[in-house]
């Protein structure tokens, strides 16, 4: 009798904990052990990642294995190896994917003869959405881009940002949970990528979860939630761009200390040092000092003691490499990357 | 705003409690899609240039007539018919037509690096074979059968023209122009099955095709079990002017309509359901297409 009221407490912890999984599971983007290899060729290795709503950005060189997660995540490339799954659904299920998924694919190509409107409509008749429904939905996506005014030109007509930004609505029309852009600023002039950008931020504010490939290391820091730094096909960084900075323990910290006498604060620093400094090196303009330090604390304690003496006057202390840039260097440097 | 995304919801409900609505507006869908391009891209101008092949030679028969006694009477006429649409319509005009719409249905999206656009859209990959199948075989049916009667009327009408008209529409014209029709169509059919898949399997399909053309060639000197494998041997078994095969054709007994034709459509069946199949497991990458 004890046994079997074990027995039945268990099955049902299990049970109960195998739900919350997958309900756990149904609002995550999940790759489980995930490798893809073109024959001989690595794709990606190995990549475990859950990916929560927000401005996910996949950041690496061309090759390192961006536009095979996308189109793993898409059903558009089957995995070799692992498990994904996108908010609970399979790539394999085309059908329930892509009611939840849009992808701007970065193939730069088109059906031929169709305007921007037809190339839209079409698509969202695929999803079941008929007469005005699929006039208002393609209306609000363009508007979306601001392609209302070109809407019915061919889109063999289109310049490249143009094309660019009719794939985005085509992939936001049906008003996906999850959007998937490969290089989606590619193409497109500094004012298109600032609205595209507000664009993002809005979805995202709006719950949707936004996977974003680029190489534009400068715009990924300006609007991402977090990051994923690929290498090789290998995931080596993934977090928020601060989070991953703080995992690299073993990379030196630089600091950019302005000031008035660089030379003089330099000789103070490694007068006063107690191992935490590594390097210091003056600013090209002379009117600041870089330091690396293994122990940032312990460097600002000592900054502080230096500019209490009143003899050197400070006018800002930043970190010079806490931007994704300076992070994806560092990991793929033959010291950090794998 | 909502209201809009509201009704294309609902839509989407409706349709997933009833898939076969969705499934036949998703083939529509492709079907007006497929079409369209079939008909009116830069691709269609060479299958109107096939289509009219045929017409063009009957035009310059009816101009400059042989001396031939087939020529010179109506019965004549019908071996004459015979003749050209096994040789040149059927096993010309309709084959390499049918290879040129459904090799490309899915070769000349790779192609043209498109193809992912319905990859990427919620259609099952099974939807989207019939649908494109359905474009193939509504563009080859329509255009090569316009090929089949127009041929028929530019060999009996310009000379025979009240004694055509009594041939088709009192005598047994009328028939054997439905049959030829019908013939065609089986061939639109089962060539088109076959191209779909080459089109779907080999990166560069042009050598399949050619096999497959020689393989129908030699279809006459096969021996009976062989030339069942293959499409034209029940085509030929449905004329309705039979046509020697020539004193090397190894001799072999008809295929009776009530199984060539439902043996067409199950081998189409069968190969269309290997094209889901296969589709199911298609990946997209452009590189090296």
């Amino acid at each position: 009798m004890t046994t079997a009221a074990t027995v039945t407490t268990t099955a049902t912890t299990t049970a109960a904990s195998t739900t919350t999984a997958v309900r756990a599971e149904e609002k995550m983007i999940v790759f489980e052990d995930v490798s893809k290899f073109y024959g001989e060729i690595l794709g990606v290795n190995r990549v475990n990642l859950s990916i929560a709503p927000g401005i996910t950005s996949l950041v690496g060189p061309n090759g390192s294995g961006k536009t095979t997660l996308m189109n793993l995540m898409t059903g558009l490339l089957k995995p070799t190896r692992g498990r994904i799954s996108v908010l609970g659904t399979s790539p394999n299920d085309p059908q329930e994917l892509f009611r939840k998924v849009g992808y701007c694919a970065q193939f730069d190509s088109f059906p031929r003869g169709a305007t921007g409107r037809e190339f839209i409509e079409f698509y969202l008749r695929t999803h079941g959405a008929t007469g005005r429904a699929v006039e208002n939905l393609t209306h609000q996506a363009l508007e979306r881009v601001s392609m209302l005014e070109a809407a019915d030109r061919k889109v063999a007509g289109y310049s490249k940002g143009m094309r660019q930004r009719i794939r985005l609505a085509q992939s936001i029309a049906h008003n996906p949970a999850v959007l998937i852009l490969d290089e989606p600023l590619n193409g497109l002039d500094p004012m298109a990528r600032a609205e595209i950008i507000r664009l993002f931020r809005q979805l995202a504010a709006e719950g949707l979860y936004l996977i974003i490939s680029s190489h534009i290391l400068h715009e990924v820091d300006m609007m991402s939630d977090s990051v994923v730094l690929l290498n090789n096909g290998y995931v080596v960084a993934e977090g928020n761009v601060h989070g991953v900075r703080d995992e690299i323990v073993e990379q030196p910290m630089q600091i950019l200390i302005r000031c008035d006498r660089p030379q003089a604060l330099a000789a103070r620093v490694f007068e006063q040092d107690s191992g935490a400094v590594v390097e210091a090196r003056l600013h090209d303009d002379r009117q600041g000092l870089f330091v690396k330090t293994r122990r940032p604390d312990d460097f600002y304690l000592l900054l502080n003691r230096v500019v209490l003496d009143g003899d050197i006057r400070v006018e800002s202390v930043a970190p010079a490499d806490d931007d994704l840039n300076a992070v994806y260097q560092y990991l793929i440097s033959s010291d950090g990357g794998r | 705003m909502s209201s809009t995304i509201d009704s294309a919801t609902t839509s989407q409900k409706g349709a997933r409690e009833m898939p076969w609505g969705l499934w036949v507006q998703q083939t529509l869908s492709i079907l007006s899609q497929e079409l369209r391009k079939n008909f009116l891209s830069r691709r269609a101008l060479l299958l109107y240039l096939l289509a009219a092949l045929p017409i063009f030679l009957l035009f310059v028969l009816a101009i400059l007539p042989p001396d031939d006694d087939e020529f010179q009477n109506i019965n004549g006429l019908s071996l004459v018919f015979s003749l050209i649409y096994n040789t040149l319509i059927l096993r010309a005009v309709v084959f390499f037509g049918c290879a040129w719409v459904f090799m490309n249905l899915f070769r000349g999206e790779v192609v043209d690096r498109s193809l992912h656009y319905y990859f990427l859209s919620p259609i099952r990959r099974e939807v989207l074979v019939v649908g494109k199948y359905l474009s193939g075989l509504v563009t080859s049916i329509v255009l090569f059968g316009l090929t089949t009667l127009a041929s028929l009327f530019m060999l009996y009408f310009p000379r025979f023209s009240s004694e055509s008209s009594r041939y088709f529409f009192e005598g047994a014209g009328g028939k054997q122009a439905l049959i030829y029709l019908g013939i065609t169509t089986l061939a639109c059919i089962g060539y088109g099955a076959i191209f779909l898949i080459v089109g779907l399997f080999f990166r560069n399909p042009i050598i399949p095709a050619l096999l497959i053309y020689g393989w129908e060639w030699i279809n006459f000197l096969l021996p009976p079990l062989l030339k069942k494998a293959s499409v034209i041997h029940y085509l030929v078994s449905l004329m309705p002017v039979p046509m020697s095969e020539g004193p090397f054709a190894v001799m072999a007994q008809p295929t009776p309509a009530w199984i060539s034709v439902p043996s067409l459509l199950i081998f189409t069946l069968i190969v269309l359901a290997l094209a889901g199949y296969h589709t199911r497991r298609m990946e997209i990458s452009y590189v090296g297409d």
